[in-house]
């Protein structure tokens, strides 16, 4: 089996989904012709041409408006927001419009698109290329949310997210793109080729949206997290010895909530890790989720760690980020509780 | 003014979005190169289509005096452009309208009795409550889910007609937006995007003159016109005369047939007046002159309509008090059978358990969680 990073696994989802099926265009800031500034959409227009692939202006709210033009017409549009951080001049596209108008028209219409875009800092982005704004998305009725943590699933999301026939909105964390960064940032890069999940199947395979992922059993503590975290998450286990079970969410909505619940029910104890900023983000709805379900299991409080309260920072990136040490504290706190 | 060939260079037809396509003059003569080749029927026909409109309005506005809606839009004094511009439209083009153009609906044959199931948002409301009354669908006639949010429907025309250029179709699209709403930045991203890859769209800015209680140069802005716009973008710009329903006809044909042709997109400015209040919760009496529709210099554009067929011979008093007759019975008719299903101020709407369909393809668990909370 390849070992692809999640750049090539990406890249390798649009190419099987353009073959597969010639209603699939592929489009965003320099996507064409370049490519992608990530490179996620490397050789598409060469291999499928600049009907399938092309380049747009520098209007998110014309890419998605564009796009959801498009399906309904009756293309698969999966389109590109270079980053995160500049969805929000299509975020009325989105909010107003894409996520409502299979119900508004009691599906007379209907939406098949994916929104993708990168996520997270890490990168010395400042606060303009390293937000996680997951929680704008979870917020609204009608979207379907996925935040990927390595290549194999990222494959396999991704070419879900184009089968769907609603829109999905796909948040790829930029540190994961080369390999399983774990928040030590002053070690060196591990590659996707010395983990296993960067083993990417060659081909067509689906991995279903809705459904967590086990990233690593465990009995005395539940981590509920995703992105990134995942593997922040799991440096934090092997540094403070705590047997966590490390749930990697892979869909934020809808939420797998029987995985999380049997988990928290078995552990008795919950952390919930996000890279975005605490307030109103989607820990708390995980943190709910938890309490209404499996507040008798609970032995100790659930902690919540997560980006800080403020814009996201260009030199303090790493007081800003949640990283293993934190991660560590707070699994040492719930294990005291 | 001359009607230029459908490939004609856009710096040599520039001047256009300075003046003002007519083809009615003040007798009821239809004058000039854009005068269209429509028979008598297809006039007569328009002003049935317009006479309609007005009547269902004024049905649905008594409608809401009578508490059995909770909202309603009227589109008084702008009929002439939906229901002229849709008769150049063809089966599987695609309108991407505001709540403003009922016209769109009516002149494609959409059965009225189900625009009025919605407007009462009864029982048989095809919509099941979810829109407010005027905010229409319908695939099947080419009238694109109306959204309410100003503006947000012209990229997604622009992208809809990208796809069918795509595709090597030639369906079309048109695009539906009021002069105030093309202060929106979604207005400009469109404009870009249909230059940038020539969609086979029609932009049409139905100027009439108020956003709510502000006047249109708000908009405007320090341009002569809105057909202004077009200019920056390179895309060929008409100023229409919304009043005259041959006019309309005539540029929406050219339009349309450039569209077609895939010779790429046309910017038409209607110029029209929206005589009546913006909505059933506006007042404009507090903001607008008096006597403003009556010195309005474009007229009305059933009286115009109607003056031509006099002019032209093919008209008369008797036949005109027929047509109104025939219109008003059929709403009459139309809003008896859509009455007797309720109405949401009688209770008498879909199961409120409908309201957690739709929202996905098929119901998640917390949908299908929160729908047996809801009705237990």
């Amino acid at each position: 089996m390849p070992s692809m990073t999640m750049i090539e696994a990406i890249r390798d989802a649009h190419a099987v989904a353009m073959e597969a099926d010639d209603r699939v265009v592929v489009f965003g800031q320099d996507v064409g012709y370049f490519g992608g500034v990530f490179r996620c959409t490397q050789g598409l227009q060469e291999r499928f041409g600049v009907g399938r692939c092309f380049d747009t202006p520098i209007s998110e709210s014309g890419i998605i408006g564009a796009a959801i033009g498009m399906a309904a017409y009756g293309l698969r549009p999966c389109v590109e927001i270079q980053f995160a951080d500049y969805v929000y001049p299509g975020y009325d596209q989105i909010v107003s419009e894409a996520a409502r108008i299979r119900h508004r028209s009691a599906g007379d219409y209907t939406l098949p698109m994916v929104v993708r875009m990168p996520t997270g800092g890490g990168i010395f982005g400042g606060q303009t290329h390293s937000q996680s704004p997951e929680a704008l998305f979870t917020h609204v009725a009608g979207l379907t949310t996925v935040v990927v943590s390595n290549p194999y699933d990222a494959k396999g999301l991704l070419l879900a997210a184009i089968e769907d026939q609603d829109p999905v909105i796909f948040l790829e964390p930029k540190r994961v793109y080369n390999g399983p960064f774990d928040g030590h940032h002053d070690r060196p890069i591990v590659p996707w080729s010395k983990h296993p999940l960067g083993e990417v199947p060659e081909g067509y395979y689906t991995v279903p949206l809705g459904v967590a992922r086990v990233h690593r059993p465990g009995d005395e503590l539940t981590v509920l997290t995703y992105g990134t975290l995942v593997h922040v998450a799991e440096a934090a286990a092997n540094e403070t010895g705590i047997d966590a079970e490390i749930i990697d969410l892979r869909t934020l909505v809808p939420l797998d909530v029987d995985t999380i619940i049997e988990s928290v029910r078995k552990t008795g104890r919950c952390i919930v890790l996000h890279e975005a900023t605490l307030t109103s983000g989607f820990g708390a709805e995980l943190s709910a989720t938890v309490q209404e379900r499996a507040f008798h299991h609970l032995e100790a409080p659930i902690r919540r760690v997560c980006g800080w309260d403020t814009p996201y920072p260009h030199a303090h990136e790493w007081d800003y980020f949640p990283g293993p040490e934190r991660v560590g504290r707070a699994m040492r706190e719930v294990m005291a509780g | 003014m001359a009607k230029p060939d459908l490939d004609e260079k856009v710096e040599r037809i520039a001047l256009m979005r300075k003046q003002l396509v007519r083809v009615l003059d003040t007798d009821g003569n239809a004058v000039g190169p854009w005068a269209p080749a429509l028979s008598v029927e297809d006039r007569v026909r328009g002003l049935a289509d317009m006479m309609l409109v007005r009547s269902f309005d004024a049905r649905m506005l008594r409608a809401h005096r009578q508490g059995k809606t909770s909202f309603f839009m009227q589109s008084l004094g702008e009929e002439a452009i939906a229901c002229a511009q849709q008769r150049v439209l063809q089966p599987g083009d695609m309108n991407f309208p505001t709540y403003r153009q009922p016209g769109l609906l009516i002149a494609a044959g959409y059965p009225i009795v189900t625009m009025m199931h919605q407007v009462l948002s009864n029982e048989l409301d095809p919509l099941k409550g979810r829109q407010l009354p005027i905010m229409y669908s319908s695939k099947e006639y080419g009238f694109f889910s109306v959204s309410g949010n100003l503006a947000t429907q012209y990229p997604q025309a622009v992208g809809w007609a990208m796809a069918s250029a795509l595709r090597g179709d030639t369906k079309i699209a048109a695009a539906w937006i009021g002069e105030g709403a093309t202060a929106e930045a979604d207005f400009h991203a469109a404009l870009l995007f249909a230059s940038t890859y020539q969609a086979p769209v029609i932009l049409n800015i139905v100027n009439n003159q108020w956003a709510i209680s502000t006047p249109e140069d708000f908009a405007r802005g320090a341009s002569a016109t809105f057909a202004d716009r077009g200019f920056g973008y390179s895309i060929p710009a008409l100023r229409v005369d919304g009043n005259d329903y041959l006019a309309v006809y005539s540029a929406s044909a050219w339009a349309a047939e450039r569209a077609r042709s895939n010779l790429g997109p046309t910017l038409i400015e209607w110029v029209t007046l929206r005589v009546g209040a913006h909505s059933t919760s506006d007042d404009p009496s507090v903001y607008r002159p008096d006597n403003e529709a009556a010195d309005f210099p474009l007229g009305d554009p059933i009286n115009r309509l109607r003056q031509h067929l006099v002019t032209i011979g093919e008209w008369d008093d008797e036949r005109q008090k027929t047509l109104q007759d025939q219109c008003d019975q059929r709403i009459a008719d139309d809003f008896a059978t859509a009455d007797a299903h309720g109405s949401v101020k009688s209770g008498h709407t879909a199961d409120p358990r409908t309201m957690f369909d739709d929202v996905y393809a098929e119901l998640p668990r917390h949908l299908r969680e929160q729908r047996d909370e809801a009705v237990n």
